[in-house]
């Protein structure tokens, strides 16, 4: 895909007018409105939180994984463990209180995930590509992921590639497993959370149905059903009242290029 | 409490052996690099490297031929680049020389809990569902005793042979004191036979019983201490020197070539001699631009008596 979204009305040589960042961005801080409590990494989530506490949702609060909370950071941090991040936080929780307390604990509505790779039903592959004992691709593995599947609310997943080999049939290998996933392997283990409800991509938005599976919600400007359909590993299923995304709006991009990541740091 | 101060030459070639399993452990923060440097300088072979985020320290123990197997839940150079002397190590057509065990976080720190606290085991909310389950023997179901028909999946106890971790301050009786992201630290020191921890600086009793509820890791849990000004570099030690993004940026460069990571580990760790001979090489005034402005906590007041 390229990197940029291009209008579709301004003739043979249009002009880009805002990049996939920051539409991934700007989508998904619209997702957040009500929500209360969000564990992100850096990167694109970050954005959308800071976009949603400069607008939608000045009360909204993001937890990191290296366990700080509440935090007010003199620069961008470019790391979870930035040493910008801690100074001036709220808090900084040890481990057993973030992943025991706080995620196992039930305080995060909102965890936000990427991948390599992730199916119909939103599990996801952070480990290998190929057999995981002599894969073609050795990938960092689950870190956190695994127990913000399980023990948070809901789960956003923003994917930057979209195609055949990261929207797939079937995961090369299962890091992270949604709710039903673990019930049909496990069903004596219980499950928590609802798992991922919401994957935001180059190409569109999906949402979970009631079965669990990820349907097509939206497309983005310029794109088409069939595209998203040509670009998915599994037959997908488009929702009723399949809408085209509302790009991101000029006082979207202003906070997120002038108030928010000026130095561009996620806004590749 | 008896002195516990070792140069970090002693202290690596008292209580790291071949064939331990070694926990270097601090979460972006406080990595302890000059003692990943001296298990190099030293030649120590066989080991199992534990850490949560295997990162450029795990790239260049796995590239000097110290690591056979390596325990962790992260593999990977934040979002700046990968760490290729790992994925040749694993990858198919590589040289397969690394064994793995693969965890989430939740699961690998849960196992330094139950090996600190001396049980056998600890329950854990993942797993359930996941592949980890059939490449890693060590995740097992139990059923609840508690509860009719309730599963659920339990790490081992982990007590590795060493843990290596390094803070902001300590006494010479080895009372560590941190702050900042404080990682797994307090957790593997517990678990650990032994315990070998670096500081920026040895403090006068005084500062440290100033607050002890700052003291993460008694003396007593710590064997051998360490004085080493900058040993987290290219990490960072909150309130001493920021992380130096450049470096972790400049990684991938040097680890995708072999020849050019060999010539790094000979230039920088062989060559350099010891710790001292490494921040020579950066040069005067290198952390300068990484030296953070002042923020002090206000003191609390402990209160004594009349």
């Amino acid at each position: 895909m390229t990197s940029v979204v291009e209008t579709t009305t301004t003739g043979p040589d249009p002009t880009p007018y805002y990049t996939v960042s920051e539409l991934l961005a700007a989508v998904s801080c619209r997702y957040l409105q009500g929500k209360r409590r969000v564990f992100a990494g850096i990167g694109l989530p970050t954005l959308a939180v800071a976009l949603a506490q400069k607008s939608t949702s000045p009360d909204i609060e993001q937890v990191y994984e290296s366990g700080v909370c509440g935090a007010h950071p003199p620069k961008l941090p470019e790391t979870i463990a930035d040493a910008s991040l801690a100074t001036g936080a709220e808090t900084i929780l040890t481990m057993p209180v973030l992943f025991g307390y706080v995620l196992q604990g039930g305080w995060i509505d909102v965890g936000f995930l990427g991948a390599a790779q992730i199916d119909k039903f939103g599990s996801l592959n952070t480990s290998v590509i190929g057999p995981w004992d002599s894969p073609t691709v050795r990938l960092p593995g689950s870190g956190g992921a695994a127990e913000v599947m399980v023990n948070s609310r809901e789960v956003f997943v923003v994917m930057r590639r979209h195609n055949k080999t990261s929207f797939v049939r079937e995961l090369d290998f299962c890091t992270s497993p949604s709710p039903a996933a673990a019930r049909r392997a496990d069903p004596k283990v219980p499950t928590h959370g609802a798992g991922v409800t919401t994957v935001i991509s180059e190409l569109g938005v999906f949402k979970a149905n009631a079965a669990g599976e990820l349907c097509l919600a939206s497309v983005h400007e310029g794109v088409t059903v069939d595209q998203v359909r040509e670009q998915t590993g599994w037959p997908i299923k488009v929702m009723d009242g399949l809408t085209v995304t509302p790009p991101p709006t000029g006082e979207e991009l202003r906070l997120l290029r002038d108030d928010i990541d000026p130095g561009r740091v996620y806004l590749r | 409490m008896a002195e516990k101060l070792f140069s970090l030459k002693d202290a690596i070639g008292t209580f790291v052996s071949d064939d331990d399993v070694v926990a270097l452990e601090g979460f972006t923060h406080l990595i302890p690099f000059a003692a990943g440097h001296e298990i190099i300088r030293q030649g120590v072979k066989g080991l199992t490297l534990v850490r949560m985020t295997p990162d450029i320290i795990a790239d260049q123990l796995v590239a000097a031929g110290c690591v056979n197997r390596m325990v962790f839940a992260f593999t990977g150079n934040s979002s700046v680049g990968s760490l290729y002397a790992v994925r040749r190590a694993v990858e198919a057509g590589g040289a397969g020389e690394l064994e793995l065990e693969e965890y989430s976080h939740y699961g690998l720190l849960a196992r330094y809990q139950a090996g600190a606290a001396g049980i056998p085991f600890m329950p854990v909310r993942s797993y359930a569902g996941s592949d980890l389950v059939k490449i890693n023997p060590q995740l097992k179901k139990v059923a609840s005793p508690f509860e009719e028909d309730v599963e659920t999946y339990v790490v081992p106890a982990l007590n590795p042979d060493v843990a290596i971790i390094h803070a902001q301050r300590a006494d010479r009786q080895g009372n560590i004191q941190s702050w900042g992201i404080l990682g797994p630290q307090q957790e593997v020191a517990f678990a650990s036979k032994r315990t070998i921890v670096l500081v920026e600086e040895i403090v006068d009793d005084d500062v440290i019983r100033s607050d002890p509820n700052r003291t993460l890791i008694p003396g007593f849990v710590v064997d051998a201490v360490v004085e080493c000004r900058y040993g987290a570099h290219p990490s960072f030690a909150q309130g001493y020197y920021d992380r130096d993004n450049d470096f972790y940026r400049s990684w991938s460069a040097i680890s995708k070539d072999p020849d050019r990571l060999e010539s790094w580990i000979q230039e920088w760790i062989h060559d350099a001699g010891d710790h001292r001979g490494y921040l020579s090489k950066l040069g005067d005034g290198f952390f300068d631009r990484l030296t953070p402005v002042p923020r002090l906590s206000t003191p609390v007041n402990y209160g004594s008596v009349l």
